[in-house]
């Protein structure tokens, strides 16, 4: 119906993936351009905009997670558990056993897919509200959890002073020079490399059998199972899938941060991911992308009705759903359509 | 301790019941449970509290204030969103956004300070080995007046039957005559004003703040997986299980250790009855 493709053939209306479309690729290609040549050249003096645009780049990362987890048909509202998981992991990892970041980082992904295919194996037998209402109690339990971590979490005080990345040297060369917090270069970049992997991963997934095996537990879990599908191993994969990203994405904010609380993931920033990919619009792979950076950097801009963000999250997104159920992206590509119907 | 699960239970009830009825008519999970029970609980603040009206007329005005905002959310928000919905998600996510709304709203309005009223009634009931302040005792006992009032309201008038009709069947519901929207949206409220009565209790016994919305919508959700989504005696069930729970946790254990556990035995839980004690098996 919206989508446009150029490939022909392609009769999953609406749906993201199916064959790579040359729009995919032109936007994609200017989201890489644009991040790393384009901001660092325009903002490259205003540190706070880096910060902010970094802030952008990663939620959007983490929004993919559960972007991923719609396209099985299930509303994850447990992402900021898993954020939570890696940052403490990193945390705990780099604090007191002083381990590279550059180890912790995977790692940090690893434990939470981990723990994310250990819950998720029960919890995904779960359908629609069911499985919402538990994610949502879990991103509870989990901020419990750290809370009552004794000394490993350290409580509410939370783990401090977490040391900034250190070099990378490859044979005595350094590949990537030690970072400080005083400068938010390293980390922008770091950043957008994180999300350009990210969106190259999940892009490939969603066209690959992996990702229309998602789409077909999103549509029929029964008929998935009748034509040989093991439907809770894939559904397993794509919620640790999901998790991995929330680990990376948590990770990288302890190590931009330096800190991290029990209170840093609560349920508001759980639901702030679903927002970010129903305001970009559910069908689209660049949906989360588009909808945290545009929400990300408008409240940034607009200083004055920042005591009341939360608030107009709340607006924005039954706005959102009454009138725009399909996102920002479905207005572009309905546009572009007709143009390209009144055409041929 | 027990008489405190007692308390907590029946008051739970109260709210897993309006849960349950919003659930089954409307098949909408309502996020903003917990919204709502805080909101009562600030009308009573206001109302009692402050302006020193009767504790039963505040609660009247619960039920005025609750009603009005649950009759607004299913006219102006669901309704249009059943009409046009493509998703199933789309009327989850807008019940996050109404829960968003109405916290923020509060917070705005009523900041963020805990609130307490002055007790309704004072003394203390002694009761074998047991104190049972009267305060609490009042609660409790308002609340069963009110969950028996409902289920007799639901099973024995018309429009409770409208309800359970509406709850069983759409369509067939239609075809009786039945003015579904209508009833949809009394439906509703009903649900949202059981929330508020529930704050407006409760609050006389613990205070309220704008935070603690979530909190409760996590315990109403708590309470009708273990029961069954959208069955009136396993949402009882599931408020007597928390309640107990809660209770015994937080006289044996420190504080959110309680929660913790009751999460961790929720999960274990549902690895074995996905759909509840008392649900129907389903997918």
């Amino acid at each position: 119906m919206d989508q446009v493709t150029d490939g022909g053939g392609q009769s999953t209306a609406g749906e993201a993936g199916g064959a790579v479309t040359r729009w995919q690729i032109i936007s994609f290609a200017g989201l890489v351009l644009l991040l790393f040549v384009g901001v660092p050249v325009i903002f490259g003096k205003l540190p706070y905009f880096i910060t902010v645009l970094t802030n952008a780049a990663v939620l959007s990362f983490i929004s993919l997670g559960v972007w991923i987890t719609f396209s099985i048909g299930r509303m994850n509202l447990a992402q900021g558990a898993f954020a939570l998981v890696g940052g403490y992991v990193t945390a705990v990892l780099a604090t007191r056993y002083g381990i590279s970041f550059w180890v912790c980082l995977p790692l940090s992904g690893l434990v939470s897919a981990g723990l994310g295919a250990l819950i998720g194996w029960p919890m995904l037998r779960l359908k629609g509200v069911y499985f919402a209402m538990t994610t949502l109690s879990l991103t509870e339990a989990i901020r419990l959890l750290a809370l009552n971590g004794g000394d490993i979490t350290k409580g509410a005080t939370g783990i401090v002073s977490v040391p900034p990345p250190g070099a990378i040297r490859i044979l005595g060369l350094t590949v990537v020079p030690p970072f400080s917090s005083a400068n938010p270069m390293p980390y922008y970049f770091l950043a957008s490399a994180i999300l350009a992997l990210g969106l190259i991963a999940v892009w490939r997934l969603s066209t690959s059998r992996l990702g229309w095996v998602f789409r077909s537990l999103r549509q029929n879990e029964d008929l998935a199972t009748s034509i040989g599908i093991n439907v809770a191993r894939y559904r397993v994969t794509a919620f640790s899938l999901c998790c991995f990203m929330a680990g990376i994405g948590g990770a990288f904010f302890v190590a931009f941060q330096q800190n991290i609380y029990p209170s840093t993931y609560t349920i508001a920033d759980s639901v702030n991911f679903l927002l970010y990919c129903f305001l970009g619009g559910l069908d689209y792979l660049f949906g989360p992308v588009v909808g945290a950076f545009l929400l990300v950097i408008s409240f940034e801009l607009l200083h004055a009705v920042q005591d009341y963000q939360a608030l107009i999250y709340g607006v924005l997104m039954i706005f959102c759903m009454l009138c725009l159920p399909n996102g920002i992206l479905s207005l572009r590509l309905r546009r572009l359509g007709e143009r390209q119907h009144s055409k041929t | 301790m027990l008489l405190n699960g007692v308390v907590l239970a029946v008051n739970y009830a109260l709210i897993a019941l309006g849960i349950t009825l919003i659930f089954s008519i409307m098949n909408i999970l309502n996020f903003a449970h917990g919204q709502m029970f805080m909101i009562g609980g600030f009308v009573v603040y206001y109302s009692y509290g402050l302006f020193r009206l009767n504790y039963f007329a505040s609660l009247v005005a619960v039920v005025a204030v609750l009603g009005v905002i649950g009759w607004c959310f299913e006219t102006f928000f669901f309704r249009r969103m059943r009409k046009m919905a493509t998703r199933e998600e789309n009327a989850m996510l807008l019940a996050v956004g109404t829960a968003l709304l109405l916290e923020n709203l509060a917070l705005s309005f009523f900041g963020e300070k805990q609130r307490g009223v002055p007790p309704v009634v004072s003394g203390v009931f002694k009761i074998g080995d047991a104190f049972l302040p009267a305060g609490r005792l009042l609660v409790m006992v308002l609340a069963l007046i009110l969950i028996v009032g409902l289920l007799l309201f639901v099973q024995y008038t018309k429009l409770g039957r409208a309800l359970r009709a509406l709850a069983q069947d759409r369509e067939v519901t239609y075809l009786m005559g039945v003015n579904v929207d209508r009833v949809a949206a009394l439906g509703f409220a009903l649900g949202a004003a059981l929330a508020g009565l529930a704050g407006g209790l409760l609050m006389t016994v613990f205070g309220i703040n704008s935070g603690v919305g979530t909190v409760y919508s996590i315990k109403a959700f708590i309470m009708i997986m273990i029961g069954g989504a959208g069955i009136v005696p396993g949402a009882i069930l599931g408020a007597v299980v928390l309640g107990f729970a809660e209770a015994i946790g937080y006289a044996l254990l420190p504080g959110s250790v309680t929660y913790l556990l009751i999460f961790v035995g929720l999960i274990v839980f549902l690895l074995f009855r996905p759909q509840g004690l008392m649900g129907k098996p389903w997918g």
